[in-house]
């Protein structure tokens, strides 16, 4: 190390203190096995979270929130900004993939039961950031205000306006009044910007904190002890497939960039196969081939009822499974959570296989 | 060198090149483009005294052609000129002051109202101010 | 006392209550519900959707009768007058839609000489020679299931006259009698003004009654048919009248716009109409090597390199879109290139060499605009590719410098790792 490299640590060691922490990090531990592959999805979702906060704060420098300026600013982003287009796209794209990879972090802990206790509030967090992503996504979605983005959210909040007694207000309050319009994009963009991040990170700083108090959970009945230490060694293989997805999303953004649409026209006619962000489709296309009416209940009520009771007990699973609260394996919970996975992807898939359902 | 010594220039290296070229976008990316905003719904459409009356100035509006008219007793006027037919160009017919579509025939009034041909809707209407020596079009609200 | 009357208002609303029935008692329409035959039991059932009903009238409007009479002697009483025979269904018709003091009850604005008209027709002046396979109202209009012609599903409707004429028109045995072709309809199928009409939905799309008339339906003269024409494509007309080709065409008696582009299956034009093209039209009277086709040659060719100039533009533009970079902006100008195009095209009618040439050199300038901007987007297409090559080789030299380093660090067991 060279002097100088010396020198400025120690500067910033007597102001910062960062030994410490260098120290715990050094000393902490993680476990590896064969299983520990899906540890490093944790970490790539951070990674993506970071990524999309910095495209979007550039973003937010050529963007307008309004639906005069709104799609001609993306235009301009797209066509004239020197590379707006790379900008533009690595946001949208990371999105999905960000979403992507919050789902395998949450099948994956849950199917490792990492959830078990003490870590039953790391996965609440987490829990919370799942929908806060989903609202990102949704929210999101909107600001190019394209034909896409307008039906879908108009879709979208169509479905939350049936959710009995709360319904309507509820949807007044998303759109900023009876139906998708300016107000809507200043609300969206208010959410996506200020106070989604804003949640995002205090709930995130919490998620990290326990997982950086607790550790890493090992799956029961995994009994090698074999550890590799936090700093620098998780760390440095976290950067690996960091980088490896960086390259990936370069080579998307580049041969695939994301388009800019048409214009969103209210007046016209809902398109054909509108559907939601692949992410939603599942609950979406669950609603179109769920019966009118069950038991004198209307059938897209009862779904929605069932898909927030779901998701209830989703993030109370840590306080319903007390057989690997006890470090036994608990078969019921995997296959119920293998079902739920494969239900997921099956809805997912006949979106778009079979789109006229 | 010894093998950590090489890595370890290897890897700075490396960062600095990987760095490097994450960093040339984003700095060419705050630079201002040459075109300074996006287009405009605003825009000066044309000087004071450019046109005679009775006569029209074709210009781009939004990436769609538009009329700016001169009328015979000197108003302004302003108009999509693209036909709520088949899209075509609409231009203004000074002999009949009207603004005529040569595709088939389509006409429209001053006001942008259809007055004959298959046109089935009115051409939109833009607001017209003129502030300084300029005469400026914009979207109505 | 109370339950009396409520047996006696009961006793009341049950006889009153036939009465009080939508629709008034008509024994015409129940008695022909129930024949056998299906010539006369349809009227019964058309009758519902038909316009005269809606406007209150009944059976004995127009046949005469007593509708209230369920005994068929007392139905058909003096005023009976049956069904009218064919040739005399015009004046039958005409009896209440000829009397504008009786049409105006109904619609001030409705035309009351449709009768007079028609006798102008083809069909009214067959009639009245007598002879009865001509189309009367009935023919067009239906019988009793009538809708206004602003009604989509009336046989009358823009979209459905083509079928309405049809019926006899196309039908070889009918027209075998008058000598007339039966080709009509099909070969209007195949004309843009039938794809506007069908595909588009265009009503301003004209069908036969636009240039035959509707009522005083005839075969425009020769003389008339450009005037038939001029109605929606006057600039067309009017360059034409400009040019030599009018008093030419006058002088030879050849009708204007039929020459050369049909009268019933007006198929696109394409500029493989001009000269030494496809489907040359000038050779029909202009020799090769005379002026005129000569002229006509320097037009098709340079419409050909104006065209060919065009698509290389637009090829240029979707390659370069088809790479991901945005091309809206030189899409735009390309917009008016093509507005040129048409314009040039339609001034060959004019046979106006100069001012052909004169557009063709303003849209090539655009063109050439084009041009470059598209090469410029080809370009940053290329840019993206090498910046991306770049990038990712200084990444994958990252990773592969840090796995070397995680492989040393870890190596180690007993450093403090």
């Amino acid at each position: 190390m060279s002097r100088l490299w010396q020198n400025v640590l120690s500067y910033f060691e007597t102001r910062f203190k960062f030994s410490a922490l260098i120290e715990f990090g050094k000393k902490k531990k993680v476990p590896e096995h064969k299983l520990s592959f899906w540890y490093y999805f944790g970490g790539l979702c951070l990674f993506l979270f970071i990524i999309q906060v910095l495209t979007g704060v550039m973003l937010l420098l050529y963007y307008t929130p309004s639906i005069d300026a709104a799609y001609e600013s993306i235009q301009f982003i797209m066509g004239q900004v020197k590379f707006g287009w790379l900008i533009r796209s690595v946001h949208s794209w990371t999105a999905n993939i960000l979403i992507g990879a919050i789902f395998v972090h949450m099948f994956s802990t849950f199917f490792l039961k990492a959830y078990r206790p003490p870590r039953e509030l790391t996965w609440a967090s987490g829990f919370f950031l799942l929908i806060l992503f989903l609202a990102f996504g949704f929210s999101g979605y909107l600001l190019p205000w394209n034909e896409l983005s307008f039906f879908a959210t108009r879709v979208g909040t169509d479905i939350a306006g049936t959710i009995p007694l709360v319904g309507k207000s509820l949807k007044t309050f998303i759109l900023g009044g009876p139906e998708v319009s300016g107000a809507t994009l200043s609300r969206f963009f208010w959410l996506h910007v200020a106070v989604l991040p804003a949640f995002a990170l205090l709930v995130l700083g919490v998620h990290i904190l326990l997982v950086q108090i607790l550790g890493i959970s090992k799956p029961i009945g995994i009994v090698e002890s074999k550890e590799i230490s936090f700093f620098p060694g998780f760390i440095l293989k976290d950067a690996l497939g960091w980088l490896l997805i960086l390259a990936a999303i370069g080579v998307l953004c580049v041969f695939f960039p994301w388009e800019v649409g048409q214009k969103a026209d209210p007046f016209s006619p809902t398109p054909l196969g509108i559907k939601p962000e692949w992410y939603f489709t599942f609950m979406f296309t669950t609603l179109k081939v769920i019966p009118s009416h069950i038991f004198s209940m209307e059938g897209e009520v009862l779904a929605i009822l069932a898909f927030m009771l779901g998701g209830l007990c989703w993030m109370l699973v840590p306080f319903l499974d007390r057989r690997s609260a006890h470090e036994m394996k608990s078969p019921a919970f995997s296959v119920a959570g293998l079902f739920i996975l494969l239900y997921i992807i099956v809805m997912t898939a006949l979106t778009y296989f079979a789109p006229r359902l | 060198m010894n093998r950590r010594k090489f890595v370890n220039f290897f890897l700075g290296g490396a960062l600095l090149g990987t760095v490097a070229s994450l960093l040339y976008p984003v700095i060419r990316y705050l630079i201002p483009p040459r075109q300074v905003e996006a287009l405009a719904k605003r825009i000066a459409a044309a000087k004071v005294g450019e046109l005679a009356p009775n006569s029209a100035k074709l210009f781009k509006f939004s990436s769609s052609p538009a009329l700016l008219i001169n009328t015979a007793e000197g108003q302004l006027r302003a108009f999509s000129a693209v036909c709520t037919h088949l899209a075509c160009t609409v231009w203004y017919e000074s002999d009949t002051e009207t603004l005529f579509c040569p595709c088939h025939n389509g006409r429209f009034d001053l006001a942008g109202n259809v007055i004959s041909g298959p046109p089935p809707r009115p051409l939109e209407a833009y607001n017209v101010e003129v502030v300084g020596g300029e005469i400026f079009v914009s979207k109505k609200a | 006392m109370k339950s009396k009357f409520v047996s006696v208002l009961t006793v009341s609303l049950l006889l009153a209550l036939p009465l009080s029935l939508p629709g008034q008692k008509n024994s015409c329409i129940e008695c022909h519900k129930e024949l056998d035959e299906e010539k006369l039991r349809a009227p019964g059932e058309s009758y519902t959707t038909d316009i005269h009903r809606q406007f209150g009238l009944g059976c004995q409007d127009c046949h005469g009768g007593n509708p209230l009479q369920d005994d068929m002697e007392l139905a058909k009483d003096k005023s009976f007058k049956g069904a009218p025979e064919k040739a005399k269904i015009p004046e039958f018709c005409a009896s209440c839609h000829s009397n504008s003091e009786y049409m105006r009850r109904f619609n001030p604005n409705i035309r009351v000489d449709q009768l007079q008209v028609y006798w102008t027709s083809q069909h009214g002046q067959l009639l009245r020679k007598g002879d009865p396979n001509v189309a009367v109202c009935t023919d067009c209009h239906g019988v009793h299931g009538i809708q206004a012609s602003n009604f989509p599903k009336s046989t009358t409707f823009a979209w459905n006259i083509p079928q309405t004429c049809g019926r006899c028109h196309s039908s070889q045995d009918y027209m075998k009698a008058y000598g007339i072709p039966v080709n009509q309809v099909d070969d209007y199928k195949q004309s843009v003004h039938a794809r506007a009409l069908f595909e588009k939905k265009d009503l301003s799309a004209p069908v036969c009654n636009d240039c035959h008339g509707n009522h005083g339906a005839s075969p425009p003269e020769v003389t008339s048919i450009a005037f038939v024409c001029r109605q929606c494509h006057s600039s067309a007309g009017e360059l034409f009248s400009q040019s030599p080709h009018k008093p030419a065409f006058d002088g030879l008696g050849i009708s204007e716009c039929e020459a050369c582009h049909g009268n019933h299956k007006i198929l696109a034009p394409n500029d493989e109409m001009l000269a030494a093209g496809r489907n040359d039209i000038c050779s029909q009277c202009h020799d090769t090597g005379t002026e005129p086709y000569d002229a006509g040659l320097r037009m098709k060719k340079n419409l050909d390199h104006y065209v060919a100039s065009f698509q290389t533009a637009q090829d240029l533009l979707e390659r370069a879109e088809k790479q991901g970079v945005e091309v809206s902006e030189p899409r735009y100008k390309l917009q008016e290139a093509s507005t040129t195009l048409i314009l040039v095209r339609n001034l060959t009618h004019g046979l106006a060499l100069t001012a052909m040439e004169a557009k063709l050199n303003e849209g090539n300038k655009i063109i050439a605009e084009v041009k470059a901007l598209g090469e410029a987007a080809l370009k940053e297409a290329r840019f993206r590719k090498t910046g991306l090559v770049v990038a990712t080789v200084f990444i994958f030299l990252l990773a592969l410098a840090l796995y070397l380093k995680i492989r040393e660090l870890l190596s180690k067991p007993t450093s403090s790792t």
